[in-house]
């Protein structure tokens, strides 16, 4: 995304705690009104990259600009950002009203100023019947709520959540991500938002930063990460069940390996030709074909059912190809039974190609 | 075995008696049941009856003679200065530890350097027992040897600082050592309940701009509510018991000028063979202890059912 004038913008940011390199050299540029989603295994870094856009680290090296000011040194308060947090960090003995306008009294805001920005933050939220409660006396989501409605009261451009849904119940995660989304799109301002839950970053984001170790491996929108992630640990890392992945070599055009051997024609390239190389082909789950679906594929095999996960909307079968173990998505309820053999197949157009030596797409 | 047979079985085990529940538990407990019944209560009660009876070196539960106890222990100045001082060492020492040692642990709490190494220091002094206190505050504060020596060495000829020797300010000399000695102690205690606060809470604070300050009061204090009755009342009866410090440093002088409520108890009983006047004294220091005691009890516990 090409923006002359990006809300957030880092450049080769470091930062270590002591000999601990955790952020490498990382550049980051996110557009204004983006919803960013930083996504990522547990311990790479992004909450520490959030809280270095917070400010509430201090940088080893690199700068940060939000709304093209530099705010490298500048305090947390300063930097017009509001932030949300998985524990919430409420005041836990103000009513929520005064958890939302104790940062502007602080600040020295008028009175009805206050009053007018409360209100309409617990309008948006639907926080009204709430506003004299303790935190003690509301739900997980009710009081992520208040802290929203809390970054909220400040006016603020920047929004930075550390894994706000984290801590509740799937249901009421569902809900309350769809408030944000809807939040979103009613302020339209700049989102960043970190999360280790893969649907959260897919439903919510304009593009998505997947991070390892302190780098950011790709860095598109939702459905280009999908469909065309840029090495094998983002194509390993994103889609629930994982991708299946056959290890062998390209050789003129077509690839062989002892389970898989197929024509790479449809194949899109990422640079327009196809190396000989020693390469691993991926296939999602969803894209296999079975039974009488795999006419015209490019491959089809004979697979032996060893598992069947009925899921409700679809059905998961988890088979073995030649030995190894493959895991295939077949829609509705179906009635494959175990040890019974099923028909794949697959077409080159969906294929996730990497070298193995780089495991970067080819 | 068939399901209507798992039910018979679950039938005839019936819910045990509440009685034997955890049997074994309340058998160990017994003892301990009955020596807070027999010692705390029917002592206390055994010293409040002596002390309506005229009982010189030994009790003597015959000899009632009503409030003369009382009275006469309200007529001495002893007692009265007694009185007063535990009110200065009290008031100034409750204030004092718990101010001193919440600005120790917010300091610590501020991720300094050398936190261990400082943390060990100050609590240093909780380590010794009083006598040691006592003694070490003695020689600081002794006119000859200590701080006015040093600091007239130093060229200030005409300073004076000698507590111990003048019984107008004498209590402010224990006052020093006692909190000398508490301060610590109130320290790690608030900085266990300071580190139990979710590092989120000052994340949030910090993003608001809340100074630091303002962040302690209005945030951090309220919710360390908990940790502070516990240390206030560790420390309250700390101050209302002591006696090894006073002993050690001045022995209650200069003439009476430090006595204390619990030395003029022991001196009672064990120097001047009054056993009378002595539990006299002590049911006041009990009831003096209740009337803090009860209506705090009452906010603390009877609040909660409604809360
Ligand atoms: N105060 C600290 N001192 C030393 N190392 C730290 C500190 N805070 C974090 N780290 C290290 O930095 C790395 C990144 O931590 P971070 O909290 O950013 O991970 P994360 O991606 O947010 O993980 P999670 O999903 O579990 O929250 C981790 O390896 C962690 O051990
Ligand atoms: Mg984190």
């Amino acid at each position: 995304m090409t923006n002359t004038n990006p809300s957030v913008e880092i450049k080769q940011l470091d930062l270590s705690f002591g000999k601990v390199e955790v952020l490498k050299n990382l550049n980051l540029e996110i557009a204004r009104g983006e919803f960013l989603v930083l996504l990522g295994s547990s311990g790479c870094g992004k909450s520490t990259l959030l809280n270095c856009i917070a400010g509430l680290l201090d940088v080893t090296g690199g700068q940060i600009f939000i709304n093209d000011k530099n705010v490298t040194w500048a305090e947390p308060s300063d930097r017009g950002i509001g932030m949300v947090f998985q524990s919430y960090a409420l005041y836990p003995q103000m009513t929520v009203e005064g958890n939302m306008s104790f940062g502007l009294k602080n600040a020295g805001m008028a009175k009805d100023e206050i009053k007018r920005r409360v209100d309409k933050a617990a309008g948006i939220l639907q926080l009204e019947p709430l506003l004299a409660r303790k935190p003690s006396a509301l739900s997980g989501g009710q009081r992520q709520r208040v802290a929203i409605g809390r970054a909220l009261v400040r006016d603020v451009d920047v929004f930075l959540f550390d894994e706000p849904l984290s801590n509740l119940d799937a249901k009421l995660r569902t809900d309350l991500r769809v408030e944000i989304k809807r939040l979103h799109q009613q302020l339209q301002n700049t989102m960043i938002y970190v999360t280790h839950d893969q649907v959260e970053a897919m439903t919510l984001a304009d593009r998505i930063a997947i991070m390892k170790d302190g780098i950011i491996q790709q860095l598109d929108d939702p459905n280009t990460i999908y469909a065309k992630p840029r090495n094998k640990y983002v194509a390993d890392f994103i889609g629930s069940p994982a991708m299946n992945f056959f290890k062998g070599e390209i050789k003129d055009g077509s690839f062989s390996s002892p389970e898989v051997s197929m024509d790479l024609k449809g194949y899109e390239t990422v640079d327009g030709n196809l190396p000989n190389t020693n390469a691993w082909l991926g296939i999602r789950p969803e894209h296999i074909q079975s039974g009488a679906n795999t006419k015209g594929c490019s491959f089809v095999g004979d697979a032996t059912i060893e598992i069947v996960d009925p899921m409700g909307s679809d059905t998961l079968v988890w088979a073995s190809l030649a030995g190894q173990s493959i895991r295939v998505r077949t829609e509705g309820q179906s009635s494959l039974k175990v040890g019974e053999t099923l028909k794949i197949g697959f077409n080159a157009d969906k294929l996730s190609i990497f070298d193995t030596d780089t495991e970067l797409r080819v | 075995m068939s399901l209507s047979d798992a039910e018979q079985l679950n039938e005839a085990v019936k819910p045990p008696s509440k009685l034997f529940k955890n049997l074994t538990a309340k058998i160990a407990a017994i003892p301990m049941i009955l020596t807070a019944l027999v010692i705390f209560i029917g002592c206390t009660i055994w010293t409040i009856y002596h002390s309506f009876t005229k009982s010189r070196l030994l009790p003597s539960p015959d000899k009632w003679i009503g409030l003369d106890n009382y009275e006469r222990l309200w007529s001495e100045n002893r007692w009265i200065v007694s009185i007063e001082n535990l009110a200065i060492y009290g008031i100034c020492s409750l204030i004092l530890s718990l101010v001193i040692g919440f600005c120790l642990a917010a300091l610590l709490d501020r991720k300094i350097r050398f936190e261990n190494t400082i943390r060990t220091i100050i609590l240093y002094p909780f380590a010794l027992s009083f006598v040691v206190t006592g003694l070490v505050w003695q020689w600081i504060l002794n006119p000859e040897l200590g701080l006015q020596n040093v600091v007239r060495n130093l060229g200030f000829e005409n300073f004076t600082f000698d507590p111990i020797n003048n019984a107008d300010i004498v209590i402010f000399g224990i006052l020093i050592a006692g909190i000398w000695q508490g301060s610590g102690f109130v320290m790690v205690l608030l900085l266990a309940g300071m580190r139990g606060i979710d590092e989120d809470i000052w994340k949030a604070s910090r993003v608001e701009g809340i100074p630091t300050w303002k962040t302690y009061i209005f945030i951090v204090i309220p919710m360390m509510r908990p940790v502070f009755v516990t240390a206030l009342v560790i420390i309250s009866a700390g101050i209302i018991k002591v006696y090894d410090l006073v002993v050690a440093q001045t022995s209650g002088g200069p003439g009476i000028a430090s006595e204390v409520p619990a030395k003029y108890v022991i001196d009672k009983m064990f120097q001047s063979q009054n056993l009378g006047l002595g539990f006299a004294a002590s049911t006041m220091m009990l009831l003096s202890v209740l009337v803090v005691l009860i209506p705090w009890a009452y906010l603390e516990f009877g609040g909660k059912k409604n809360g």
